[in-house]
């Protein structure tokens, strides 16, 4: 699908906050807000905006810290499905969080969350290497998030101009 | 001994205004909670590849002097540069200068070119520096002001009628500061008839060439037969967000060229190195980082002239830079009341036009190089100050009835 060149806006800007206010965004991309709401509407219904989510860092709530692990998975292609099949059948696990096809020395890179180190060594162990086409593992545990998503977690953001210059 | 001013300091110097800007800023300096849209330069951070650039070259440990006109590989690059965003090719060897900021290209520039009462035109409202920097190089500066009723844009016509013998020169600046005024080609073609006519040289401050937003941008020496008649003055600054550096360029036939060289190398010697190795990686590497700027300030731009305009204070679409310069003559106050006022009562930091010159007065410079979430705080701090004026102004009224 190809956009307009201010739909292309919208999708940018709305990446960035989407909780921004519709008659702001129209005035950023010179359209009415009628206007506006309605390419909104059309890139929802297309599903190239997806959903809006929100960006939090659990690393700052104690009880709720979390832990991440990227699992490096090398599995067999099946003929005809290829790689979707088993994709498809690990993306369904509630726990994983993201599922992506490699080039490289393995297959696909799987991100998982869970409460603690025990749970998703369980995870692996009973889940997904259990899975007939999954030849082999290798589970790295995510020690500090520094940016995600392109925001910088912690940033202080002084602004150091002078004031009038 | 005490020094009194009479007797050592230059006449010259005596009589220079101080810069407004400077006034507004030690008003402003000290307020807590401030929104400031008084500054005068992108709120981007240099971005980080050209920052290790630098970092680099401390660490290799190039901390000597450079060539006068600075390294070679700057000049190839700002070379480079020149033809493919601006369509115009200056030699590295022998036109191109680079220098500590615009400003000092424009120092030079003038230096090189005027004997004591030469003229130089400058169109108004312009950058606080115009016409000191004309007068501390001996020369007259003879201001032209442009009118609101044309976006702020000079009319050749208005060029012609202030020509005289003396003058030697225009200086232009486009995209403006502070009224974000951009020439077209063709405004352009048609000034560059009248300094072909006349026999001018136009110093062209370009400072702003990276940052437009509607249509294309027109370098002047590009425009046939002006290349020779040009000092083209750019830089670092604004584009690549690179204002601390110090770091900008002058481009002119070789010799002009060869002439301001002389004052550059007894004045300045050369620019930072360290300034210079960064702008090498700029130019090589920053394109994608300046697209995503400039697209990021057309939108905030759009933001802040349509919440101008529905607020009630008219403004002009500027095709450039990163002001919008409002209308404030409808609240009765001049632009240094109402800059006062709302600074004092808001917490809202805009320039009175009046500092850019006469024609800037009834107007207010805001930049909007500020983040969208500080200029939606703005416009509700200056619509809530303007909605208090509209009740003082009616409480007036009903006085005068009873």
């Amino acid at each position: 699908m190809k956009l307009t060149q201010k739909e292309m806006e919208i999708v940018e800007i709305l990446e960035k906050d989407s909780r921004i206010e519709i008659e702001d965004v129209a005035k950023m991309v010179q359209l009415s807000k009628e206007e506006t709401e309605e390419a909104i509407k059309k890139l929802e219904d297309n599903k190239i905006i997806v959903r809006y989510i929100t960006v939090v860092d659990w690393a700052k709530l104690e009880e709720n810290a979390g832990i991440t692990a990227m699992i490096d998975v090398k599995v067999t292609p099946k003929r005809g499905v290829g790689f979707d099949e088993i994709a498809e059948r690990i993306y369904r696990f509630t726990e994983v969080s993201s599922v992506y096809l490699m080039s490289g020395t393995y297959d696909l890179s799987v991100i998982i969350e869970g409460k603690s180190m025990n749970e998703i060594a369980s995870f692996v162990s009973n889940k997904l290497s259990t899975l007939d086409s999954v030849v082999s593992t290798t589970t790295h545990f995510i020690l500090k998030k520094y940016k995600h998503d392109g925001i910088i977690f912690d940033s202080v953001n002084k602004d150091k101009r002078i004031v009038v210059s | 001994m005490k020094l009194t001013k009479h007797s050592y300091l230059s006449k010259t110097v005596q009589d220079l205004k101080p810069s407004g800007i400077r006034k507004f800023f030690d008003l402003a300096a000290g307020m807590e909670g401030v929104i400031s849209l008084g500054v005068g330069e992108p709120d981007f951070v240099t971005s980080w590849s050209v920052r290790e650039a630098a970092i680099n070259a401390l660490e290799q440990g190039f901390t000597s002097y450079t060539a006068n006109a600075g390294l070679l590989e700057l000049r190839q690059e700002i070379s480079n540069y020149m033809e493919k965003q601006f369509k115009v090719s200056y030699s590295p060897e022998s036109e191109i200068i680079v220098t500590v900021g615009a400003s000092q290209a424009i120092d030079i520039a003038m230096r090189a070119i005027l004997d004591p009462g030469d003229e130089v035109i400058v169109i108004e409202p312009c950058f606080v520096s115009y016409i000191p920097m004309v007068e501390l190089a001996g020369g007259k500066a003879i201001q032209v002001q442009t009118l609101k009723e044309n976006d702020f844009k000079i009319l050749p016509s208005q060029i012609e009628e202030v020509i005289t013998e003396r003058t030697k020169a225009i200086l232009l600046c486009s995209p403006n500061n502070p009224t974000g005024s951009m020439l077209n080609k063709k405004e352009l073609e048609e000034l560059a008839a009248i300094t072909q006519k006349y026999d001018l040289l136009v110093i062209a401050d370009e400072i702003y060439g990276e940052l437009v937003y509607d249509e294309e941008y027109t370098s002047l020496p590009s425009i046939s037969g002006m290349k020779e008649r040009t000092i083209l003055i750019s830089g670092f600054s604004k584009g690549f967000a690179m204002t601390g550096w110090r770091l900008g360029f002058v481009c002119s036939p070789e010799e002009i060229s060869s002439a301001m060289l002389k004052i550059h190398q007894y004045a300045m010697m050369c620019a930072s190195t360290m300034a210079q190795y960064a702008a090498i990686e700029a130019l090589k590497n920053g394109r994608s980082e300046v697209d995503e700027m400039v697209k990021s300030y057309r939108r905030r731009r759009n933001y802040i002239v349509d919440s101008f305009n529905e607020i009630g204070l008219t403004c002009h679409m500027p095709g450039g830079a990163f002001y919008a310069f409002p209308s404030i003559e409808s609240t009765g106050l001049t632009s240094q009341e109402f800059a006062e006022q709302l600074l004092k009562q808001e917490g809202v930091a805009v320039v009175p036009g009046d500092v850019f010159g006469k024609s800037g007065e009834g107007h207010i410079r805001c930049s909007y190089a500020s983040s969208i979430e500080q200029l939606q705080e703005a416009i509700k701090r200056i619509k809530r100050f303007l909605e208090f004026l509209q009740i003082n102004e009616n409480s007036r009224q009903e006085n005068k009835k009873s």
